[in-house]
């Protein structure tokens, strides 16, 4: 057991540190444009053009496909220290750490020089269909249908919850190719240029107020079959490969998110009174700061122990399932002690601009995202524990 | 970096745990704790001879050098067998008198305890006083020319009843003064006070005008004691992840072959997620309480930090493991004849142990507010 970084770790770290401090744009201005506008896209485009320049674009990848060839530890501090350095949000999320990996995978020849350079880029940006109204925890459900004609799939349905859709280039879609098969065994993956004929976007706006998520509406879109990923009928494997992908990763990026929300919190109670004292002279309030610290902190380790683990066994296992229900769960309680600590102020919308609210409201879609937390735990239930599937 | 046990660690774990399903299986403990003391001399003996006793300490004082993971990963197997006896109080004597700075002492008494023919134990707590080493006082130490004298008395003191030596935690003109005397000495009373486990009793010490060697007293006693705790901290968080592993086997072996309504209960997601919950608070407890070995081993800069964390997490985890597998066995958890409420108990006294949560939550505040 050693937690010091290695020699190739800190380099690692310090190439980038020192790249950042010199590359990383001045915050966004949101007079130019709320986050829908594009403006704003422009602006997280120019980032992605400049990590990609910078060789620090799909670093996890691996360097045959352009990446950089880095092990999860690497892949980690390059989240951490990238959002600690005040990097805009990151565009390419959906493109690098889901479609790419899994057309790596599962992608022809031609697919993967068609389109991995571009996510790498950021010429192209994606997002990725999976759910529907009708096919939430259950996305093998999904009833969006694909028929073949021609050379072409004719693609009808709906998909709701995609992240990104409003400005994305491509979609990597589910679609049902098989309604006469059990629903696993029906499913194609399709790349969807989104500006087929046939495609309407909808933002869809979330109780914290903002639209990150959007429904998308399919009408006899024509999709070309050379742009299926995958054999026909074999989607459901491709989608959990790319769902595996997702819970290691979203885990890592979340770590200096609450580190700085934490660090505003003290900031705050060192400072602000409350009938004549301040807030962290009260005593129950520092048992609320003493378990927000220390979630936190074993937060960290866990992730530290998985990536260890991963960098062991190479393949991410269910494990990541209790990495998403501890960070959403503690999201949740974070924000909610917070505004206990904070007291009747933290409810205005000009206090901090808003962030406890924006935390308070936004952490309740944490643990239905990317896969409820009662799914998760049958997850754990059923994957690592060795009981028998309850659905 | 890498979280992972190193390979000589795993066999010490794999030979810790087949000496405690050979030497003391379940059926043992309960023997155990039937007796006056708790303390099996045979098993405590075979427990020495393998050299666990002190493994941390150096080789000059009978130890085998090796650090706080090491440790860990011992006392982790000995929770998970739910080992009764004189365990972490002979740890934690040992650790503080190795840190008090007397050599001579330390020389003289170490190798025993290592070796398995003393048992030792400290006592700390007191009526109006806990875990905090500014608050002792009712012991009062006065100086007679030949060693010192003390008088006072001293709650929840571990196995005092089979201890050969005692580190009292008194004050004197010099503060802490912290000292060492034999139970057999003149005015020395040492009565059990059954507590909510049975498988290592508690104590109180009376002291009238006891005798006592002076190990260390003012700055110096304060730290060596901080540590000391620091170490049995390590000790008692690796001790809850055996317990709470215990039970998350316990129970999901009980889910896979209890049948209701036609169906194992393992079936069913009410007890899956519950089961799911305990492999999440146990792994979380483990991930902490390694880190915690890790960064006392080290000396790193938050490694204060880092065992009060493990603590407050592994204490308040042990608790809703622990609810979770007695819920999930349902009536038969509830019964003295199913082992559950052995490691029940236990983590229940652990908790208290050097601390409990609202007072390493307090630390952690500290500390958190105080780095401006």
């Amino acid at each position: 057991m050693d937690l010091n970084l290695t020699p190739d770790e800190q380099s690692f770290r310090d190439e980038l540190r020192a790249w950042l401090k010199v590359n990383v744009p001045e915050e966004y201005d949101v007079q130019r444009g709320g986050e829908d506008s594009t403006e704003y896209w422009q602006y997280l485009r120019d980032w992605q053009k400049k990590l990609f320049d910078g060789g620090w674009a799909g670093v996890s990848w691996p360097k045959e496909f352009g990446g950089r060839g880095a092990t999860p530890i690497q892949q980690s501090i390059f989240l951490q220290e990238t959002i600690a350095a005040g990097a805009p949000e990151h565009l390419g999320v959906i493109g690098e750490g889901l479609v790419g990996p899994t057309i790596i995978v599962a992608g022809t020849e031609e697919q993967k020089a068609k389109y991995l350079p571009r996510i790498l880029s950021g010429e192209d940006v994606w997002c990725q269909g999976f759910s529907e109204p009708n096919a939430g925890s259950d996305v093998a459900a999904l009833g969006t249908k694909a028929v073949r004609d021609g050379d072409d799939w004719v693609v009808n349905g709906q998909k709701i919850w995609t992240s990104f859709a409003q400005g994305a280039d491509l979609c990597l879609l589910l679609v049902r190719t098989d309604f006469e098969v059990p629903k696993h065994k029906g499913i194609t993956a399709l790349l969807v240029d989104m500006k087929s004929p046939g495609i309407t976007r909808k933002p869809l706006r979330q109780m914290s107020g903002d639209s990150g998520f959007n429904e998308l509406f399919f009408s006899d879109v024509r999709v070309p079959v050379a742009d299926q990923l995958g054999p026909t009928n074999q989607g459901w494997k491709i989608c959990i490969t790319a769902l595996m992908n997702e819970r290691t990763n979203l885990g890592s990026s979340m770590f200096t998110f609450f580190d700085q929300a934490i660090d505003g919190l003290l900031e705050h109670a060192r400072t602000r009174k409350r009938n004549g004292k301040l807030l962290s002279e009260c005593p129950l309030k520092r048992q609320k700061i003493g378990q927000a610290v220390a979630d936190l902190e074993v937060y960290r380790l866990n992730i530290a122990r998985a990536l260890s683990r991963l960098q062991r066994d190479s393949t991410p296992g269910p494990e990541g399932s209790m990495l998403k229900i501890y960070w959403s769960e503690m999201y949740q309680r974070l924000a909610q002690a917070s505004m206990e600590i904070l007291g009747d102020v933290s409810q205005l919308k000009e206090f901090d601009g808003g962030d406890w609210v924006y935390r308070y409201l936004r952490s309740k879609g944490s643990t239905i995202e990317g896969g409820t937390s009662e799914i998760q735990r049958c997850i754990l239930a059923e994957r690592v524990l060795g009981l028998p599937k309850s659905y | 970096m890498d979280y992972d046990l190193s390979k000589p660690q795993k066999m010490l774990q794999q030979s810790v745990r087949e000496f405690c399903q050979r030497q003391c299986p379940l059926e043992k403990v309960r023997e155990i704790m039937e007796t006056e003391t708790a303390h099996d001399p045979e098993l405590w003996q075979g427990i020495a001879d393998q050299g666990w006793i002190g493994l941390h300490l150096s080789e000059d004082h009978g130890g085998l050098g090796l650090g706080l993971v090491d440790l860990a990963v011992v006392a982790e197997e000995l929770g998970r067998g739910c080992l009764p006896g004189p365990f972490l109080s002979t740890t934690w004597a040992a650790t503080l008198l190795s840190k008090c700075g007397n050599e001579n002492l330390a020389s003289k008494y170490l190798p025993e305890l290592c070796e398995g023919s003393k048992i030792a134990t400290v006592a700390c707590f007191e009526e109006e006083a806990g875990w905090a080493a500014e608050e002792y006082t009712t012991v009062k130490v006065t100086d007679s020319g030949e060693g010192v004298q003390l008088s006072g008395s001293k709650q929840l003191v571990g196995d005092a009843g089979v201890a050969d030596l005692m580190i009292i935690a008194a004050r004197g003109e010099m503060g802490l003064t912290l000292v060492l005397v034999e139970t057999s000495a003149d005015g020395v009373s040492i009565v059990a006070t059954p507590g909510i486990d049975a498988t290592r009793k508690l104590y109180e010490v009376k002291l009238d005008n006891v005798t006592g060697v002076v190990l260390a007293t003012g700055a110096q006693a304060r730290q060596a004691l901080i540590e000391s705790q620091q170490v049995g901290n390590v000790a008692v968080c690796a001790e809850l992840v055996g317990s709470m592993q215990w039970m998350l086997e316990t129970t999901v072996e009980y889910a896979k072959t209890r049948k209701q309504f036609d169906q194992i209960i393992g079936a069913f997601q009410a007890v899956q997620h519950k089961c799911a919950d305990m492999l999440l608070d146990t792994e979380s407890s483990r991930s902490a309480a390694l880190y915690a070995a890790w960064a006392l081993t080290e000396g790193t800069d938050d490694a204060d930090r880092a065992v009060s964390i493990a603590k407050l997490f592994c204490a308040d985890a042990a608790q809703r493991v622990g609810g979770n597998s007695i819920q999930a066995h349902g009536g038969i958890g509830f019964t003295w004849e199913h082992d559950l409420h052995l490691f029940y108990k236990r983590n229940k006294s652990n908790e208290f142990l050097f601390g409990d949560a609202t007072f390493h939550r307090e630390h952690v505040a500290q500390i958190a507010i105080g780095a401006a």
